[in-house]
């Protein structure tokens, strides 16, 4: 009885885990879908682009003697940069000329694009990274508790919380808040909306930075599509909590972490090995589909009639 | 001095605008009133950049206003009280005031602004921390106005303060903006209700679909026949 709780609590940690990262990701769709009402769907191959950095840097990092991790902050940058520039060059043109339908097309495109650029500059095959952390074991009673998952659970929470003083203290980020709920009200109070836009990208991947910093600790692996499903996964998170509302991505990225953890490790024992564990993302997209018929606006999401 | 010279404005192949030429001085309250559909939303639009005119001149102290980012009119001390208020819902009165100011920095300036604000409008200090989408109707014209006021503007643009507002408190906007014209704040007013709109104003300019068919001094407006069939009801 004693290892089966202990083999819980490693689940559930794992999930958290996993949860996190799809956390971060999710915050990134939400806010940019918040506001100007596109899914970006090349969000997550902005952690791929991440990953590519944390490749190359951490080799930097390593040999100039600083810690493995600080090579976040050169992905941070890298993707930011990519963040803004596939805003102004792709998404910004299209938004102002075409209809939502073609900028959402624009967004696939944008995803293909970078992951095919990947694939031209680095190969299709799969590419090791070095160790990030080096965190030592926890043992709680008898469970173990892997150090590098703990910190990476602290860090997304870290990075939810700080984003969500930003967003409710900051001037920049009521601004943010104005710009996502009434863009022309927020022009007349003197706010630029395209520098916010910008901004909101900015953030938005310099979280998807950190989302692969997190991610590359567990499954050290840079490949070109690394951000496909990691992307797709993040994306039902967000849908699953209420895209647009932040407090939502957080907790629908948790709720599919911890999903996705716990039906790998029970299903199999739980339906007597009808279901086994590799139908997890088909539950988890399950679980999407009946959300959506239960509370088509998610889980924090309001119904709002349209006021005429 | 606001000034517009022969402004045309089009949506698509609809020719909204016609070379309408109009004058605020300094100081003054100067209505535009006109039936549904003429053209007097689009007008303030029009100056305030959130719609761009096809030709003409629109100029504020002898800035064009024409050639600057919306996002700027502001700065140059115009705000813009919009059409059915625009209030941020999911943020609170407080914040809502905030942005009203989100082009100053003095904080402290801020920090007057708005209590000048609460005592034109007590009823906001009440609810200051309350989301604004729970305000009833009246307080959220009153913080749309409020916020428009949080920029110290010069001059202010209201489109249709009174629009669905209970007579007690059109009342009380229609007092706010003799308050306003008393501390020396020049208003262009857009206004379905005639009436109330002619007798705060010093001038009032007539738009009908699209054109500017009858201006001149407020008290002359309201005695014109013309006009009292066709806006004053009489």
């Amino acid at each position: 009885m004693g290892t089966q709780i202990s083999i819980f609590i490693q689940q559930i940690i794992n999930g958290l885990k996993i949860g996190s990262v799809y956390a971060l990701v999710a915050l990134g769709y939400t806010m940019v879908y918040g506001i100007i009402k596109l899914i970006n769907f090349a969000h997550g191959d902005f952690i791929m682009v991440g990953s590519y950095v944390l490749l190359y840097t951490i080799p930097i990092m390593v040999a100039g003697g600083l810690p493995a991790w600080m090579a976040v902050i050169l992905a941070i940058l890298a993707c930011s940069a990519v963040g803004i520039t596939v805003e102004k060059v792709a998404y910004k043109p299209v938004r102002e000329k075409g209809t939502k339908m073609s900028a959402l097309i624009t967004a696939i495109a944008m995803s293909l694009f970078l992951e095919n650029l990947a694939q031209t500059l680095f190969g299709a095959s799969p590419k090791s990274l070095s160790t990030i952390f080096n965190f030592p074991n926890l043992e709680v009673g008898s469970t173990k508790l892997n150090g590098n998952t703990l910190l990476t659970i602290a860090i997304g929470v870290a990075m939810m919380i700080a984003l969500q003083l930003f967003v409710k203290k900051t001037k920049m980020g009521k601004a943010m808040r104005a710009v996502s709920e009434d863009g022309e009200a927020a022009i007349l109070m003197g706010i630029n909306k395209n520098r916010t836009i910008s901004i909101t990208f900015a953030i938005g991947s310099a979280l998807a930075a950190v989302a692969s910093l997190m991610y590359c600790a567990s499954y050290p692996q840079a490949t070109p599509t690394l951000g496909s499903m990691l992307g797709l996964k993040a994306f039902i998170a967000a849908v699953l909590g209420g895209i647009g509302i932040i407090p939502g991505a957080m907790l629908g990225g948790i709720i599919i972490g911890l999903v996705e953890s716990l039906t790998k490790a029970y299903i199999g024992t739980l339906t007597g090995g009808v279901i086994t564990s590799a139908f997890s993302d088909a539950i988890v997209f399950g679980i999407l589909i009946i959300v959506l018929i239960v509370k088509p606006a998610g889980i924090l999401g309001k119904n709002v009639g349209e006021k005429v | 001095m606001l000034k517009m010279e022969n402004v045309n404005v089009s949506y698509g192949s609809i020719h909204a605008l016609h070379d309408i030429s109009l004058t605020v001085n300094d100081g003054e309250v100067v209505s535009l009133i006109g039936a549904n559909g003429a053209g007097k939303t689009t007008t303030l639009h029009t100056i305030t950049g959130l719609k761009a005119a096809s030709s003409g001149v629109i100029e504020y102290d002898g800035k064009d206003l024409r050639k600057m980012d919306p996002s700027h009119i502001i700065r140059v001390g115009m705000a813009h009280v919009p059409e059915g208020r625009h209030v941020f819902t999911q943020m609170s009165v407080q914040e809502n005031l905030e942005m009203g100011s989100y082009i100053m920095n003095d904080k402290s300036q801020i920090r007057k602004n708005m209590d000048m604000v609460y005592e034109y409008f007590p009823r906001l200090q009440e609810r200051k921390k309350q989301l604004a989408g729970t305000l009833s109707g009246g307080e959220q014209q009153m913080l749309a106005t409020g916020r428009a006021l949080m920029s110290n503007p010069k001059i202010v643009l209201m489109d249709e303060p009174s629009m669905g507002l209970s007579p007690l408190l059109v009342k009380e906007i229609f007092h706010i903006i003799r308050t306003l014209h008393q501390n020396g704040i020049t208003v262009l007013l857009v206004e379905q209700n005639a009436k109330m709109a002619l007798a705060v104003s010093d001038r009032a300019y007539v738009l009908e679909t699209g054109r500017i068919s009858m201006s001149g001094k407020a008290s002359e407006l309201l005695a014109n026949d013309n006009i009292k069939k066709a806006y004053l009801g009489a």
